[in-house]
């Protein structure tokens, strides 16, 4: 039973961080139909530069402090990200306006193809670690109700909570605040939205950003976990059929959808695993979303509109 | 002045009808062949041969399959390294477990499992469409690097899945050295070509164009989505298939499932937008492009006189590739194809633009 929780729980935990990067291709798809591809170039993007930047800036300006590196590079890689989110509407979205959901989502995978040459170019190629300072060492808890109780990472337990303040502020900064609106606005209609005097760029780029934004956030919770490299923008195609599980639209979607694939994932793979000859991990949620598409093709909370054939 | 039609007129349907209407074209397809069949054996050097011919002949036959999904019939496809995995993988089982099994049969046989596969994890394109269906590809390029690593049957039990074939031979002619497995690839490029050219013109090709256009509307005037769309996935992992299996024999002799990665699925798909949608002649000049262009990264900072360092020059070729994705994507979205009609029709006109 002990093990049994434990694995559940490693999932959740997977699962949270598959969430956050989800959260990007939502939020981008929610406010321009855009798929976006290169959510996982972005999350490798600003991870490298967070690990870079946190190394360079005590060297460059002569301090000491850690908190301090941290916080001017987690300041820097979100102008970097500003910046490439401004840089992507500019020369390519803005100029691939009305043309045909693949067409944008083959614009994307080129957009990924490039950020991730463009990243390691100027940031380098090699494993960086990122340390803001998470707890390392496992928690022991629930002792008396299991014989050797259950081992829980703290450094989890601080990614969840960070993922889930991601979320607050998100959901906040979507219902509350007026730019929040503008953009439900262009998800609904862009050209209603056009002729009430919102500008579409500028709502791209507010949108992009925010993605940057939550890549950003993804990109330090992983890296400070597995080191930043190269491979953490393959991660990004784990998080493909959780979006599909949750439904394109769905904030709440790509949450739930996380953690399904999460813990569906370590589950298979142990319980399962050893019956199919094991590493069924790297195609588990793929079949899964597959499985689900044929049932209910809109995901689990994703609109039911949907161009069916 | 050299490409006119003027004075070519055809007297019958037939002739009207036929692959290259106008007589420059097919003069141009006949020396091009004369060329590629005798010229360049005799005049091009064995490492060009293997290093750079061969491969750009079977990603070329690759890109034409995956051409007629994406391009002719407008279903996206990120799977198709797991196609060419199947019909490598295939073959080689073809191959190893049937006595006398010839090479021509094995390879097609590995075309026709790649298929079933293909039209497999195409029915889910009956419900789903676009970026859903991208999805359900990459699921089964996941599902088939894990077969082929893990289950040990399909690699005839080796260990680390990696399988070599070795003593191959055509009607009792070996296939050992780099001309003749270039012009073994190249038979094969031919008639595939000359086969997808004019199935992409038959009844069937029209079919899938107008799919790809508007499904509705198709389906109002009477084509049936079930069936266009499947007989798009078949045919086009077939010729991906027998690619894939020409790849792992001809080309690499030994592989593993990594050969058919999805960096390679990435890279076919590059080659059919760059090269153009829906068009034939566009699978080559895609496939041309991408074969050479990393040849030519490579050399040019030689030329200029100065060096950079491998990693560099990888992170430079993903860029350029990357930014050319979105630049062909805006400003030519028909790629290199459409440059090449659009030269054929400034040459009719040729010296007296009007």
């Amino acid at each position: 039973m002990g093990f049994f929780l434990e694995t559940l729980f490693g999932g959740l935990m997977v699962g949270m961080l598959y969430s956050l990067i989800a959260i990007g291709f939502v939020l981008i798809y929610k406010a321009s139909g855009v798929f976006n591809f290169a959510q996982g170039a972005m999350v490798l993007f600003a991870a490298l530069a967070m690990a870079r930047f946190a190394e360079w800036f005590p060297l460059w300006f002569g301090f000491e402090s850690l908190l301090l590196a941290n916080i001017l590079a987690f300041i820097a890689a979100m102008a970097v990200m500003i910046v490439v989110a401004w840089l992507i509407e500019r020369l390519a979205l803005s100029k691939l306006v009305n043309q045909e959901g693949i067409t944008l989502l083959m614009a994307t995978l080129g957009i990924a193809y490039f950020l991730d040459g463009v990243g390691q170019t100027i940031f380098g190629n090699d494993i960086y670690k990122i340390d803001v300072g998470m707890p390392k060492e496992p928690l022991m808890v629930l002792e008396g109700t299991f014989p050797g109780g259950l081992l829980l990472s703290q450094e989890d337990l601080a990614a969840a909570a960070v993922s889930a303040a991601l979320v607050v502020v998100l959901a906040i900064f979507f219902q509350k605040t007026a730019t929040g609106r503008a953009l439900r606005a262009v998800a609904d209609d862009h050209q209603a939205a056009q002729s009430i005097g919102i500008p579409l760029s500028r709502i791209w780029v507010i949108v992009w950003s925010v993605a940057g934004f939550s890549a950003l956030v993804a990109g330090i919770i992983w890296g400070s976990k597995l080191g930043v490299q190269f491979s953490l923008s393959l991660v990004a195609l784990k998080a493909l059929p959780v979006v599909i599980l949750g439904g394109l639209t769905s904030i709440p979607g790509a949450i739930i959808g996380g953690l399904l694939i999460g813990v569906g994932e370590k589950l298979s793979e142990i319980y399962l695993g050893p019956m199919l000859g094991g590493g069924i991990e790297i195609w588990f949620a793929y079949v899964l979303a597959l499985v689900f598409l044929l049932v209910r093709p809109q995901g689990l909370f994703g609109e039911k509109i949907i161009d069916r054939v | 002045m050299f490409y006119r039609e003027n004075g070519q007129f055809k007297s019958s349907y037939r002739a009207d009808q036929q692959i290259f209407p106008i007589a420059q074209d097919r003069i141009a397809i006949l020396v091009l062949l004369l060329v590629a069949f005798v010229v360049v054996p005799m005049g091009v050097s064995d490492y060009w041969m293997r290093a750079i011919l061969t491969p750009f002949l079977i990603l070329s036959l690759a890109a034409l399959g995956l051409n007629i999904l994406v391009g002719y019939c407008g279903q996206i496809s990120l799977g198709t390294g797991a196609f060419m995995a199947v019909g490598a993988y295939a073959a080689y089982n073809f191959q190893v477990r049937i006595d006398g099994m010839p090479l021509i049969a094995s390879l097609l046989l590995g075309g026709l499992c790649a298929t079933v596969i293909g039209v497999l994890f195409g029915i889910p394109s009956l419900r789903i469409k676009g970026l859903y269906l991208a999805v359900a590809t990459l699921a089964a390029q996941f599902f088939t690097d894990w077969a082929f690593l893990r289950i040990q049957w399909f690699t005839n039990n080796s260990s680390s899945g990696s399988v070599s074939v070795a003593g191959l031979n055509v009607f009792g002619v070996p296939i050992e050295s780099p001309v003749q497995k270039y012009l073994f690839c190249l038979i094969f490029v031919v008639v595939f070509a000359l086969l997808a050219k004019n199935l992409v013109r038959s009844a069937i090709g029209r079919e899938w164009m107008a799919m790809r256009d508007m499904d509705v509307a198709a389906a109002v005037i009477g084509i049936r989505p079930v069936y266009a769309k499947l007989t798009a996935f078949a045919v086009s992992s077939f010729i991906v298939g027998v690619a894939g299996a020409l790849w792992g024999f001809i080309h690499l002799g030994a592989w593993e499932p990594a050969a058919f990665s999805i960096d390679r699925s990435f890279q076919l798909l590059f080659m059919v937008i760059i090269g153009g949608l829906g068009s034939i002649m566009g699978s080559f000049f895609g496939a041309a492009f991408i074969v050479l262009l990393p040849l030519f990264l490579n050399q040019l900072p030689g030329w200029l006189g100065f060096s950079i360092s491998t990693a560099l020059a990888s992170h430079l070729e993903t860029m350029i590739f990357g930014a050319l994705i979105v630049f062909f994507l805006i400003v030519e979205p028909h790629g290199l194809a459409r440059l090449w009609s659009t030269a054929k029709e400034k040459l009719r006109l040729w010296p007296f633009p009007h």
